[in-house]
């Protein structure tokens, strides 16, 4: 049977109805009688579970049915003819509906003549005013749900007894069994006319036909027989299920045959019911899974289309693909953030198409005629690979034939060659939770086997280097690419719509260097700035000053460079003490940022100005000078920032939280006092004395305040201890610059660790109204329910490490807990929005067109485009109006 | 609290101002959103504060259309409509 193809036609309805015993058997190519697949000598037994009729799946045999070979034939049904009706699981509530709402005797649907005319009619109504067959299905669910509640009929008189289903396929009247053959009987007996109103056209389909008296048996191709190394065969396991029922029901035939006892008859029958079950579902609440030789459970029909692993969302949804590779990332700050780094060995393999034209003809026979993998000076060269003509035959470029092969290369031809400088590709990393997730980037073919990136896009993939690995695609055609390049490189994506500010910055080690750079604006020397400067592709250098009779360069002046001309911000920075009276460009500690006309006239570059989530600077210039600025910007700026950290050097040890005798005492007394302080409380609350805070009782009461007063003492830790680490310290400069780390860490490290807390609270469970058993029963204290008073740096006392771990690990479940939760939400939450969209007139309209918000975010405002949320970013606004009033 | 007093929940602080459309303005919103009456997210004539209305306008037909005035915390003041249904 040939396919044609070429033709697309539109669907106008589909209708889905209950197969009749005869249906399939016209379907059928052949009946199935014996349990037998391969005989003897490898050949498949006639009308066996494998018989050639039902398709061919090794190659060289042709299929009886058709004739087709292997990839010709698709494959025929055959069936099985069972030797006892058995229920088919997938229909047991509708025939529970059916049985409760028809007459056991006549078969009539239980309402009144009238009624079933009154509803018969309003159902036509409803077809006539468009319902659809969900309208009509819920219709007549409430039809039958009406029925029901007639005890007796109204049309024979006989009295209704109540059936009961008996999971998962046993229905019972009133104690009574009802064979499947009884079950079929009954819905036979249901006259057409009423199964109108229960929801099914007896045109096309019959009640009855939910009890299986004919089994269809999928075509080979649907259930392949795998010939492992050793020669032996392994069948599949819808195979093995159809097995077992083909040998259940012969037993059961010979068995009713020869007029067995009723017990054993009944026995098979039901272990046919059984088997039928489980081929169809394997997980059916209430009988045990049908299982492999080896203990495995059987994957059956069910099962291989639901969930996460089944054929709808594994691989109709979302299939592997073409073109794409994946591997081990690692940074790499001399690629722009536009670009990644691909190994020779991926750029090899991946191939772009490209059509041969009288204006490429010459590159094309090039690139042929250096075969698939050419070198120069030993340096990798894009070759190609294929050479496809315009007939659609694929010729291979080989070593040997590259040369004739690139002679017969005409205008029309295509050939695929390998990735080369410049290439578009999309990159990727997994959990694509954001748009930001997957974008596009320019190749640069590099060494080793490692993809690499730039640093300042690890935001917002989310990615690190400590194995992570990230996938890339190579697009196939100049639209793709096209449209990539336009709307999915990098840079168009440093603004991320996620909160209306840059999700592409500076981020650690660029943080520190931009600090040192400018923090106080030191002096560097012409050899440094040369050599700061030699990280970069330029000739020119900034603005020298005379001092001495020597050139120097200052910090504030080098990173003024970069910036754009006529740039003008202002704002605080991140080691900003946050004083009382802010003294703006006079800040004693250098917080206060003021640029203007392209200038740093005054503060320090840290996390608030180029950061990936926070920086203002790296905000501002995407916004008013567009993201080719912007990339340039954060490309050069990144590369300073290392190249003045190399210089320096930068490391932090232990010791960079060690603290003088003296500040030690002084944490030692506050803890101590703040123990002191929470047995006061203890006392209080004992005697009943504890003033109550709105809302709680005494108990809670107490909770709070020593809480209270056991943060405050670890934060009073903390303050001393901050004031003997200043800005000479390292790991104070990440903490307060935002490059790594916050001033709680170092606290933790230096002063005190602190409460432990479960769930918000004081550990409180473990021992009868004890933590431990090294405390007094309904002991309050703070050392026995978890606070630390050690520092990370002297370590802590057992007690102190056990209360750490039971925090810690609430920590790591919350963690495990929360990313599983999200994630399903998220999916439920894409599933529902994935088709709507802002139209024109800022609505946001589903595809029916019907409205769903009347102003997209109630603003319309495109979030990418907004200040943190807001349309205007007033304070700039202002600002620009001053500026222009004063000139 | 007085028992015979009823409980008007629109006047209640967390509950949007609700507006039964006139007639007479009906075509301008929807020409002004460039949708026919269907395309409106729809409302429940039994939701209470359609039931609410009612005790203000007297009966409401299916099809007439309800102005919602909600508090938003991105534009001020959000327009909502609704078409006013029966359920099925």
């Amino acid at each position: 049977m040939k396919r044609i193809r070429n033709t697309s036609k539109r669907i106008g309805s589909i209708q889905f109805a209950y197969m009749s015993p005869e249906e399939k058997r016209d379907l059928s190519a052949t009946k199935i009688i014996t349990p037998d697949t391969y005989d003897d000598d490898g050949f498949p037994v006639e009308m066996g579970l494998m018989d050639t009729h039902l398709g061919v799946i090794e190659p060289g045999l042709r299929c009886k049915a058709c004739g087709g070979r292997v990839d010709e034939c698709s494959g025929h049904f055959g069936h099985i003819e069972l030797a006892m009706p058995v229920i088919h699981i997938g229909y047991v509530k509708e025939i529970k509906k059916l049985l409760r709402s028809t007459c056991s005797e006549c078969g009539r649907l239980l309402l009144e003549e009238e009624q079933i005319k009154e509803y018969l009619e309003r159902m036509s109504e409803m077809r006539r005013m468009g319902a659809g067959p969900i309208d009509i299905r819920y219709f007549a669910k409430d039809i039958s749900k009406e029925a029901r509640k007639n005890e007796r009929c109204p049309h024979c008189r006989s009295e209704q007894r109540k059936i009961v289903l008996d999971k998962p396929s046993t229905f019972r009247e009133e104690k009574t069994k009802l064979t499947p053959k009884e079950v079929r009987a009954r819905l036979e007996r249901i006259p057409d006319d009423d199964l109108w109103a229960l929801g099914i056209n007896p045109e096309v389909t019959r009640p009855e036909y939910m009890v299986l008296k004919v089994l269809l048996v999928p075509p080979v191709t649907v259930r392949p027989s795998i010939t492992l190394e050793s020669g032996d065969r392994s069948e599949d396991d819808l195979t093995h299920k159809l097995v077992d029922i083909l040998r259940i029901n012969q037993r059961l035939r010979e068995n009713r045959d020869v007029g067995s006892p009723q017990l054993i008859v009944e026995d098979l029958w039901d272990l046919l019911q059984y088997h039928v079950t489980t081929y169809f579902d394997n997980q059916t609440s209430g009988i045990p899974p049908a299982r492999h030789r080896s203990g495995r459970t059987l994957k059956t029909l069910i099962q291989r289309l639901k969930g996460k692993e089944g054929r709808f969302r594994q691989n109709l949804s979302g299939k592997r693909v073409n073109f794409s590779s994946r591997t081990v990332i690692s940074p790499d700050p001399w690629l722009s953030i536009n670009e990644v780094g691909v190994p020779i060995k991926a750029a090899r393999e991946l191939t772009v198409p490209l059509k041969v034209t009288p204006a490429n003809i010459e590159r094309s026979k090039e690139l042929v005629e250096n075969g698939p993998s050419p070198t120069k000076d030993g340096k990798y060269m894009a070759g190609a690979t294929y050479m496809i003509r315009p007939d659609g035959r694929r010729i291979k470029v080989t070593e040997t034939n590259s040369e004739t092969v690139a002679e017969k290369i005409e205008p029309g031809f295509t050939i695929e060659r390998g990735l080369q400088n410049g290439d578009i590709v999309l990159f990727n990393r997994q959990p694509s939770l954001h748009r930001m997730s997957m974008m596009a980037h320019e190749v640069k073919i590099v060494p080793g086997k490692t993809f690499r990136l730039n640093l300042a896009v690890c935001p917002p993939y989310n990615a690190d280097f400590d194995g992570d690995e990230m996938n890339l695609h190579v697009l196939q055609s100049e639209e793709a690419r096209a449209e990539a390049k336009v709307l999915m490189i990098v840079q168009e994506h440093i603004l991320s719509p996620r909160f209306g500010g840059p999700i592409i910055g500076a981020i650690q080690d660029h943080i520190s260097g931009l600090f040192f750079l400018t923090y106080n604006n030191p002096s560097f020397t012409r050899k440094e700035v040369v050599s700061i400067f030699s990280n970069l592709k330029t000739g020119r250098f900034p603005q020298a000053v005379e001092e001495d009779g020597e050139r120097i360069w200052r910090g504030k002046d080098v990173f003024s460079y970069f910036l754009p001309e006529g740039f003008n911000i202002e704002f605080r920075a991140s080691i900003c003490e946050k004083c009382d009276e802010c003294e703006k460009k006079g800040c004693e500690h250098d917080a206060y940022v003021v640029i203007e006309d392209g200038k740093l006239l005054a503060g320090t570059i840290d996390e608030n100005a180029v950061s990936a989530f926070s920086g203002e600077i790296v905000d501002k210039i995407a916004r008013d000078y567009g993201t080719d600025e912007a990339r340039r910007f954060i490309d050069q700026v990144t590369k300073i920032a290392l190249g003045v950290i190399t210089l320096r050097g930068f490391t932090t040890t232990i010791e960079d939280e060690e603290i003088p005798e003296k500040a030690a005492e002084q944490i030692e007394s506050v803890l101590r006092k703040a123990e002191k302080k929470v047995g006061h409380l203890v006392e209080a609350y004992k005697r009943g004395e504890l003033e109550e805070l709105p809302g709680r009782g005494q108990r809670e009461t107490l909770e709070v305040k020593v809480m209270k007063e056991l943060g405050k003492a670890r934060d009073h830790a903390g303050q001393i201890a901050s004031r003997h680490l200043g800005m000479s310290n390292n790991a104070v400069v990440m903490a307060k610059t935002g490059a790594r780390a916050s001033m709680l860490n170092l606290t933790q490290m230096a002063g005190a660790v602190g409460q432990q807390a479960i769930r918000g609270e004081r550990p409180s469970r473990g021992y009868e109204e004890r933590t431990l058993s090294h405390f007094k029963r309904k002991e309050l204290g703070a050392k026995s329910k978890g606070f630390v008073r050690s520092s990370y740096k002297e370590g802590l006392d057992p007690l102190e490490y056990f209360f750490h771990s039971m925090g810690g690990r609430e920590g790591l479940v919350d963690t495990a807990v929360r990313t599983s939760r999200s994630g399903y939400m998220q999916r439920r939450l894409i599933n529902a929005l994935e088709d709507l969209m802002v139209s024109n007139d800022g609505t946001v309209r589903n595809t029916a067109d019907t409205i769903i918000q009347f102003m997209y975010g109630e603003d319309g405002i495109d979030p990418m485009r907004s200040k943190r949320g807001d349309a205007l970013d007033m304070d700039d606004l202002i600002r620009d109006f001053k500026k222009r009033g004063d000139e | 609290m007085a028992k015979d007093k009823e409980l008007n929940i629109l006047k209640h602080g967390l509950v949007p101002e609700h507006r039964l459309l006139p007639t007479e303005e009906e075509k301008e919103v929807l020409d002004g959103l460039g949708v026919d009456r269907e395309n409106l997210p729809k409302i429940l004539i039994s939701d209470p504060a359609i039931q609410q209305l009612v005790k203000v306008h007297g009966d409401i037909n299916v099809g007439r259309i309800v102005e919602i005035k909600r508090k938003s915390r991105t534009a001020g003041v959000a327009k909502a409509y609704r078409l006013v249904v029966k359920r099925e």
